[in-house]
C-alpha cells in the first residue's frame, strides 16, 4: 500500500569504471542489498535493505563502492524533522515501539567538550612521560578510614578487597548474548594482556572464559542469568546492575531465537526461551534490601571480592549513590545517557536519564560533603569516547571509566545501530556462526589493545603537561580543568570555573 | 620453510584473495584495469560451502609429484618453491591429474600456472595473505 511506503535512508552508489563484479559485497552483506546480474555482468544493489554498516564499503578491492544518505526527503520542517515523521510512519505501519541500538545519536550536550584541560607554564614545570616516572596504575575499592595497630604496634592490613589496574579504564559490561563468543574473547584476551579488566554482562560467563577469571567482573542482573557459586567466585569483582545509561528503569529482552547452544549453557535457561530481565530488581525496592544483596554476595565470596553498583545516571543519582555508599557496596559505577544498548525503545534512549558529567561531579560532591567518598571508587561510563575524556572524568572526580562503544569501534563496530537485528556485518552482535567468524580475536584483541596503549600514552601526556604524575594526584582536581561556553548553573554542578577565571 | 596456510575457522568464503592473486599476476598498477570485465585465472581458489570454506593453493610438497609426472621438464623446484617454466609447458595437463591437492590449472593461454607465493610477480609477497580481510590465510614457517 502506497501509504505505508518509506523511501530508502540510504543509497549505494557504485562506480562502475572501478567495480569489478568479484561479489565480495554481496557475499559480505548480511542484509542482502547487493545482488549479482548474470545476464548483464553487473552488480546490483536493493537499498532498501541497507543499514549503513559499511562492511561492502570497507572491504570493496577496488574502492568501487559508497553509501550516502538519501537527498530524497520530505519538505524542509524544523518542528518536524524527517527522522520524526518517519518514526510517525513506522509507527504507524507497526503499532510498535521503536527499538533503536548502540547510544543516543541526538544533539544533546557533550559537556566532555564544553570542559578544557589546564597545563603548567614557567611557575610550574610540566612533566615528560617519556623521560620521567608517570603512574596510570589505579586500584579500586572502599579504602580504610584509619590505621589500626596490634598490641605490638604493628600496623594491621585492614585494606578491603580492591580491583589493580595499569589504567584507570575497564571495558563495560556487554553480555554474551548480545555481543558474540569472539566479541568476548576479543575483550578478555585484551583485558588480561593490558592488565585491565572486562565485564561480563548479564548473560554469564562461558566456560572458555573462567581463565580470564582475574581480568574479569562478573554481572548479576535482576534476571540472574548464569548466576551461581562458582561464577561469582570467578571474578575479580561482582557487579551488581541496578540500571543501564541507556535505558534506565526498564529491563531486557533477549529473544528465544538467540538463546542457543551455548548461550542458552551459559545463562543457564532453556533453549528457545525468551531472556526476559525486569526492570526492578524484584528483590530490592530500598538502600536496605540492596544491602541485603551486597552482603549476600560477599558471602558467597567470603568477603574476597569488592562489589560493584551500576546504576543509571537519573535524576537524584546524588542521593542514590549517597545511599548505595552507605549499602556496604565497595565501588559505583555510573552510567550516563549517552552509554550504548543492544537494544532499546528509542524514546527512552533517547530522553530518559541524565548525562553522565553532570552525573559525576554532582555525586563526587555528595560524597565528600558527607565524608563517605572513601567508602566508595567511582567508575563513570556512558560514551567516554577518548583518551582526553578519561582525564576529565577523573579530574571530575571518578577512580576509573567504563568504556564499551570504544571497544566496539576497536572491533570493528561502524556504529549503524541495527544491533537489534542480530545481523551484525562485522560480527559482534550477532549470534549466526557464518557472521561471528568474521570477527577474529587474533585480530580484535590486537586492535583493542592497540587503542588502550594509544590512550595509556595520551593520558600520560595530558597529565604531565599538567604537571601530575599520577591518576591519584589527577583525581577530583577540578582546578585542572575550565568550562567553555557553559552558564552558571552547569559551572556550579561541575565545580568548576569558566574559562579565563 | 614459510608457506601460504589457510585456517578454515577463519575464512569467511569471501573470494578476496582469488582477486588479490590474479589482480597481482597481471603486471598492471590498477586492479579495475586488470580484472574488470574479464574472466579472473587465480592461483588460489576458495572451496567450501556456506557453512565451511577455505582456501586452496599449492602446498609446495617436500616431495612435489606433479615435479615427477610432468612430460615436458616444466615444473621444477627451487629454494623450496614449485614453480612452472610456460615456455616448456604442453598443456598435457598430467599435473592436474597427479596433484591431490587441485591446486594447479590452466591459464588464459591455456597453459599451466599455480601459486609460486607471488616470488615472480613484484608483490614479493603473497597477495593473498596480505589482502585477507580476516587473517585466515597467513605466511608462516609451520
Amino acid at each position: 500500500m502506497s501509504v505505508e511506503f518509506l523511501y530508502p535512508e540510504f543509497e549505494v552508489i557504485r562506480n562502475s569504471d572501478r567495480c569489478i563484479a568479484c561479489r565480495v559485497c554481496e557475499r559480505q552483506c548480511a542484509n542482502e542489498v547487493h545482488s549479482f546480474d548474470p545476464a548483464r555482468g553487473i552488480m546490483k544493489s536493493d537499498e532498501s535493505k541497507c543499514v549503513n554498516c559499511q562492511r561492502c564499503v570497507s572491504l570493496c578491492p577496488t574502492r568501487a563502492l559508497k553509501i550516502v544518505k538519501t537527498d530524497c526527503t520530505l519538505r524542509e520542517n524544523c518542528n518536524w524533522q524527517n527522522d520524526t515523521i518517519r518514526e510517525v510512519y513506522k509507527q504507524s505501519n507497526s503499532g510498535g515501539v521503536l527499538l533503536s541500538s548502540m547510544g543516543n545519536p541526538k544533539p544533546m550536550p557533550v559537556y566532555w567538550d564544553k570542559m578544557l584541560i589546564n597545563a603548567s607554564q614557567v611557575t610550574n614545570p610540566p612533566i615528560d612521560p617519556l623521560r620521567e616516572p608517570m603512574e596510570t596504575k589505579v586500584f579500586l575499592g572502599k579504602k580504610p578510614g584509619k590505621i589500626e595497630k596490634d598490641k605490638d604496634g604493628n600496623i594491621i592490613n585492614n585494606m578491603p578487597p580492591q580491583i589493580e589496574l595499569t589504567m584507570p579504564v575497564m571495558f563495560s559490561a556487554m553480555s554474551y548474548g548480545s555481543i558474540s563468543y569472539n566479541a568476548h574473547a576479543s575483550l578478555a584476551r585484551a583485558a588480561e594482556e593490558l592488565g585491565i579488566i572486562y565485564n561480563t554482562g548479564e548473560g554469564g560467563l562461558h566456560e572458555d572464559f573462567y581463565k580470564f577469571g582475574k581480568n574479569t567482573i562478573v554481572q548479576v542482573a535482576s534476571g540472574r542469568f548464569g548466576v551461581h557459586e562458582d561464577y561469582l567466585n570467578a571474578g575479580a569483582a561482582i557487579e551488581i546492575k541496578m540500571g543501564q545509561g541507556a535505558k534506565p528503569g526498564i529491563g531486557g529482552h533477549l529473544p528465544g531465537e538467540k538463546i542457543v547452544g551455548d548461550i542458552s549453557r551459559t545463562r543457564m535457561i532453556p533453549e528457545g526461551s525468551d531472556a526476559i530481565s525486569p526492570a526492578p530488581h524484584h528483590d530490592i525496592y530500598s538502600i536496605e534490601d540492596l544491602r541485603q544483596l551486597v552482603y549476600s554476595l560477599k558471602e558467597a565470596t567470603e568477603y574476597k571480592k569488592p562489589v560493584i553498583v551500576k546504576v543509571a545516571a537519573v535524576h537524584n543519582i546524588a542521593a542514590i549513590a549517597s545511599g548505595i555508599a552507605r549499602s556496604g557496596a565497595d565501588i559505583i559505577a555510573i552510567d550516563g545517557f549517552r552509554g550504548g544498548t543492544g537494544a532499546a525503545p528509542t524514546h527512552i534512549r533517547d530522553n530518559v536519564g541524565i548525562p553522565i558529567e553532570l552525573a559525576l561531579a554532582a555525586v563526587d560532591s555528595r560524597l565528600r560533603d558527607e565524608g563517605i567518598r572513601n567508602n566508595v571508587s567511582l567508575i563513570a561510563g556512558g560514551s567516554v569516547r577518548s583518551a582526553s575524556d578519561v582525564v576529565k572524568a577523573i579530574a571530575l572526580g571518578a577512580d576509573a571509566c567504563y568504556i564499551a562503544t570504544a571497544a566496539l569501534l576497536a572491533l570493528g563496530c561502524h556504529l549503524c545501530r541495527t544491533c537489534q537485528s542480530g545481523r551484525c556485518n562485522w560480527g559482534i552482535a550477532t549470534q549466526k556462526p557464518e557472521l561471528v567468524k568474521r570477527l577474529n580475536p587474533d585480530i580484535g584483541s590486537q586492535r583493542l589493545v592497540n587503542l588502550m596503549n594509544a590512550w595509556r600514552h595520551e593520558i600520560k601526556e595530558i597529565m604531565g603537561g599538567m604537571g601530575i604524575n599520577s591518576i591519584e594526584a589527577l583525581k577530583g582536581n577540578r582546578l585542572m580543568l575550565r568550562g567553555i561556553g557553559l552558564n552558571s548553573k552547569e559551572l556550579e554542578i561541575l565545580g568548576i570555573s569558566h574559562a579565563g577565571e | 620453510m614459510r608457506r601460504v596456510y589457510v585456517n578454515e575457522e577463519w575464512c569467511l568464503g569471501c573470494h578476496l584473495c582469488e582477486y588479490n592473486c590474479a589482480f597481482a599476476n597481471s603486471g598492471l598498477k590498477d586492479m579495475a584495469d586488470a580484472l574488470r570485465g574479464k574472466p579472473i585465472f587465480p592461483r588460489i581458489h576458495i572451496e567450501g560451502n556456506e557453512k565451511v570454506s577455505y582456501a586452496v593453493s599449492c602446498r609446495h610438497c617436500t616431495d612435489p609429484i606433479c615435479v615427477k609426472s610432468c612430460i615436458a621438464g616444466a615444473i621444477s623446484k627451487s629454494d623450496g618453491v614449485v614453480k612452472i617454466d610456460k615456455n616448456k609447458c604442453v598443456g598435457c595437463m598430467t599435473c592436474v591429474l597427479v596433484c591431490p591437492y587441485g591446486a594447479l590449472a590452466l591459464n588464459e593461454d591455456g597453459v599451466m600456472q599455480k601459486c609460486e607465493l607471488c616470488t615472480q610477480n613484484s608483490d614479493g609477497e603473497p597477495a593473498c595473505v596480505r589482502g585477507c580481510p580476516n587473517k585466515a590465510i597467513v605466511f608462516e614457517e609451520r
